[in-house]
This record gives structure tokens, C-alpha cells and sequence, in this order.
């Protein structure tokens, strides 16, 4: 179900109007991403603060009745929420530069819901299937930076000037090495269409395992860690949480923001953190395809096999957050160009040597 | 349907690009270009050449224009917003340009333009990675070797310690 599809669908139905057709698909499509965007956040904010309270033996997200604790096991926290930061007041420094202070939400929005629109949720269902699908949402991903970069500067703050700087240095570095891991399936597979790529992975070896990249071979193996970490950093998630580190710089590039687009950025936060565990499924762990070769393979069972590895690879993101510390900067900046970049240029020729050999 | 697409492409690409030119503040010049980027995309987009739009996202948006806000930002002091720049010499500018203009234009008038069909080709990276390492191997050889010098280039310069 793409988004030529709901436009023929629409032709049939209504008649000719190409520009109704294309507007109706746009905002209907458009619509559902926000939707998954919204309850992907409201969830993992619930999952979240579940995952930190047991993790780090915390009582109060653990408790349960009324009162003190919000509802049964805490849910209604979820909701209470939600509701705060869409009434809660939205303040503007007087002088913060007042266009770009509002054009950056949008940015960063911009740049997380359009990575989402090329996920392969399905085998059916993607809001299009795009020929460079991989390197698409990889490009997805710079876009983000520089609503990060504009929101950092026009908030005229020295904390969040501080966090932007660090947020830009954070994010292009690590695009590297994540860019140079992306393309070990790319050369296993020989395509950059998610769909293709993810049927590539169908099958099985020796028959029991599932014939996903990061079985393949050992490079791929490797390539998939690098790729994870780097997509933890890109998204500026703790460990990697230098740009906002809250001991240090407040909140950084969100500092001054509050009410409803501070919400913006938290729900394009939660949702980078979905495109990045997305790509890492499609590229490395099968996509949609069912873990146990051969078993429970259909496109509806796709949604949920797909949606379970997300889940499963941001429920590792939150592991790493409650149980790393925060990394330095010059530590951050020494994974990334010492160790990581070396590794994933040594998988690209070690991919390149296996494909040569075992075809 | 496509025109009008098309033609909102176009209007964003110039407007944005205009708005490069005349905003007084640097760093709004620099933000205006993201759009004047994302509309080249878009243009991209419509020659089928999806390969390259995603290309010019990536280094351009995402690195270029990032190391263009990044250079305003830390060569200006952190407290001082009044990053600004003015035209100087604008009858000289104005000759160079009209004389530049004209000439493109009667570049873009004068040449016979190849009419492809207007089809969606099957493969756009593979072919162009098969002319990359086929056909123009050694040019494409010699760039990287030249941006190679450039990046020891830059390190080199950056470096502080004289001894090292």
C-alpha cells in the first residue's frame, strides 16, 4: 500500500482530479505517519520510564493504584503527560531570534517524518518504495541537524549554542561510520530498494537459522554493531548524550523551548530513534521477515514481526541509556574516527573479498 | 499534477536563492540555502535522477551547508548576534553579473539540448557506479586523490603544535 496506490485508488473511485488525488494521498499518508509517529512516543515514554524504574530499582513508575501513583502499573502518568505538554504554556525568550526560534520544530519534524515515509513496514505496506531507499533515509537523516544547529542559535543561549555545536559535530561525525556499515548489505544484496533488500534476506542457512545479513558473514556481523552504535549517537541518545547533557549544559539546544514545541522535538526524537532501529531491521535483521525461516510469513504477520524487532532494538537504545554512562567528548569523537571508521572501511573490503570468494 | 509540483519546485528553489542573496544577516543567507538545496532536489528529482537528489542531500545539507553555519557560528563571538553582511561595489557587481547572466543565457539558448524520453530509467546507481569504475575510472581516481591532499591539506594547516 504506497502512496501511488491510494492515489489510483482515489482515480477509481472519485474520477480524474490528479491534484485532489495527490493532495488526498499526501495528507491521508501524511496523517497515519503522524499517528504512528504520536503513539510510537506515547509508548515509549511509558516503556521507558517502566524500563529505568526496573532497571534501576526505582519505586515510584512500579507503584500501582490512585493517588500517588498514576493509575494501574502507571499508565495514566502516560496520558497526564501528553496533556501537560500540549496546555502547558509556550514561552519565547525576548531575545531569541523570533523566525528561526519557530521555523526549527518544524525542521527537525520535517526531517524525522521523512525518513519514516520510506520504512518498509510490510511487504505491502510503505509509503513509498523508493529505488535508493537506504541512502534515502540515511539523507533523512542530515536534515534533522540543521533544525538542531537553528534551534541551538536562535534561542540566543550560551547552554543551548553549546549543545547545537556539539549536537552538528555529533551528528556528522557519526553519519560515517552508520553510512559506511549501511553499505555492507548494500554489497551483499546489490540493491538499495528496502523491499529487495529485505527479500535478499529470505531463506535459511543450514536450514534452522534465518538468512538475515548479520548471519551471513562475519564483516556483516561487525557491520551491524557499528552501524546500531553510530544510529544510538545520531539520534543523541545516553550514552551518546553529550549535546543535551543535563549536568552540564541544562538541557542544551532545547533549553529554552517548552510547551508544544518542545513536544516537537521529543516526539522527532522518539521517532528518529524508530527510522534508525527501522533501517537497522531492514538492512541487517530481515525486515519483515518471520525470525524462524519459513514460519508465520505474511504480509500481515510482517507488520508485526517488523514492528517487533523495532521494538526489541529500541528497548536495547533505553538498555544502553540506563545502564552506560555518558561518554566525553573527546571519547565520543575517539570511538568514532579511531575505532569505528578504520573497522567499518575494513568490513567494506572484507565484504568484498567474501563476496569474491564465496560468490 | 506534475507541472504544478514543478512549478512550486522551482519558485522555492529561486525565491530561496534571492533570499540568499539580499537577506542582510549571514546566517539567515545560510539557512535560505537549505531551501534553495532542497528545491535543486526536487529538480533533480524530475530529471529521474534519484541517485543524485539523495546525493545532494547528503553532502550538500548535510555537510556542507552544516560546516557553512557551523564556520559562522564559531567565527563570531558567542555573545555577539550582529553577523551581517552588505553589498559593496554594486556597479561593478551589477556589469559582472548582467555580463554573466547573458552569457548563460545565450549558453542555455544557443545549445542543442539532447531530448531524452521522459521514462523512468531501470537503473540509475548501478549505471552510474559501471561509468564511475568503467569508463571514467581515471578521473574519478584522480579527484579522490585530490580531495585526499586536501583533507592532509586542511589537517596539516589546522594543526597547532609546531613541532608536530
Amino acid at each position: 500500500m504506497t502512496i501511488d496506490f491510494i492515489i489510483n485508488q482515489f482515480t477509481e473511485i472519485i474520477g480524474n482530479f490528479p491534484v485532489a488525488a495527490f493532495l488526498v494521498a499526501c495528507a491521508s499518508v501524511g496523517g497515519l505517519l503522524f499517528v504512528l509517529m504520536a503513539l510510537n512516543a506515547m509508548v515509549a515514554v511509558y516503556v521507558e520510564r517502566k524500563v529505568s524504574a526496573f532497571m534501576m530499582d526505582r519505586l515510584g513508575p512500579m507503584g500501582q493504584g490512585p493517588g500517588l501513583h498514576a493509575g494501574k502499573w502507571g499508565i495514566l502518568q502516560t496520558f497526564a503527560d501528553a496533556i501537560k505538554l500540549l496546555i502547558k504554556e509556550d514561552t519565547i525568550p525576548k531575545s531569541a531570534d523570533q523566525i528561526l526560534f519557530k521555523v526549527a520544530p518544524f525542521i527537525i519534524f520535517i526531517g524525522a517524518i521523512i525518513g519514516l515515509s520510506a520504512l518498509p513496514f510490510s511487504s505491502s505496506i510503505q509509503a513509498v518504495d523508493l529505488n535508493v531507499g537506504v541512502f534515502y533515509i540515511i539523507a533523512a537523516g542530515s536534515i534533522g541537524v540543521i533544525g538542531i544547529v537553528m534551534a541551538g542559535w536562535a534561542s540566543n543561549n550560551k547552554w543551548s549554542l553549546y549543545g547545537a555545536m556539539r549536537s552538528a559535530a555529533q551528528i556528522i561525525s557519526y553519519e560515517i561510520p552508520a553510512g559506511l556499515s549501511i553499505i555492507v548489505p548494500i554489497m551483499m544484496s546489490g540493491t538499495m530498494n528496502l523491499q529487495n533488500l529485505i527479500e535478499y534476506q529470505s531463506g535459511s542457512i543450514f536450514g534452522i537459522f534465518p538468512n538475515w545479513i548479520m548471519f551471513q558473514n562475519p564483516f556483516a556481523f561487525l557491520a551491524f554493531f557499528i552501524f546500531f552504535i553510530s544510529a544510538v549517537a545520531e539520534t543523541n541518545r545516553t550514552p551518546f548524550d553529550i549535546p543535551e547533557a543535563e549536568s552540564e549544559l541544562v538541557a542544551g539546544w532545547m533549553t529554552e523551548y517548552s510547551g508544544f514545541r518542545w513536544a516537537v522535538f521529543f516526539l522527532s526524537e522518539y521517532a528518529n530513534m524508530f527510522v534508525v532501529s527501522g533501517l537497522a531491521v531492514a538492512g541487517f535483521m530481515g525486515g519483515w521477515l518471520s525470525p524462524i525461516p519459513g514460519f508465520l510469513n505474511s504480509p500481515v504477520l510482517g507488520l508485526f514481526w517488523f514492528f517487533g524487532k523495532v521494538s526489541f532494538l529500541i528497548f536495547v537504545m533505553m538498555w544502553f541509556r540506563w545502564t552506560f554512562p555518558r561518554l566525553r567528548v573527546d571519547q565520543l569523537m575517539y570511538v568514532c574516527w579511531k575505532v569505528f571508521i578504520p573497522i567499518a572501511m575494513l568490513n567494506i573490503f572484507g565484504v568484498g573479498i567474501w563476496k569474491l570468494i564465496f560468490g | 499534477m506534475a507541472d504544478i509540483v514543478f512549478w512550486f519546485v522551482a519558485f522555492i528553489t529561486v525565491f530561496s536563492a534571492g533570499m540568499v542573496v539580499t537577506s542582510k544577516s549571514l546566517l539567515y543567507s545560510a539557512y535560505s540555502l537549505l531551501f534553495t538545496f532542497l528545491g535543486v532536489t526536487g529538480l533533480y528529482i524530475f530529471l529521474w535522477a534519484d541517485f543524485l537528489a539523495v546525493v545532494q542531500v547528503v553532502v550538500y545539507i548535510g555537510g556542507i551547508l552544516v560546516l557553512i553555519i557551523f564556520g559562522i557560528m564559531l567565527t563570531n563571538k558567542i555573545t555577539s548576534v550582529n553577523i551581517s553582511h552588505s553589498s559593496m561595489q554594486k556597479g561593478v557587481g551589477a556589469v559582472v553579473a548582467i555580463g554573466f547572466i547573458a552569457s548563460l543565457g545565450y549558453m542555455a539558448i544557443s545549445s542543442p539540448w539532447l531530448q531524452a524520453a521522459n521514462t523512468e530509467p531501470a537503473e540509475t546507481t548501478a549505471s552510474i557506479g559501471r561509468l564511475l569504475l568503467m569508463d571514467y575510472l581515471l578521473p574519478f581516481e584522480v579527484a579522490s586523490l585530490l580531495l585526499l591532499g586536501a583533507l592532509i591539506g586542511a589537517t596539516t594547516l589546522s594543526r597547532k603544535d609546531e613541532d608536530g
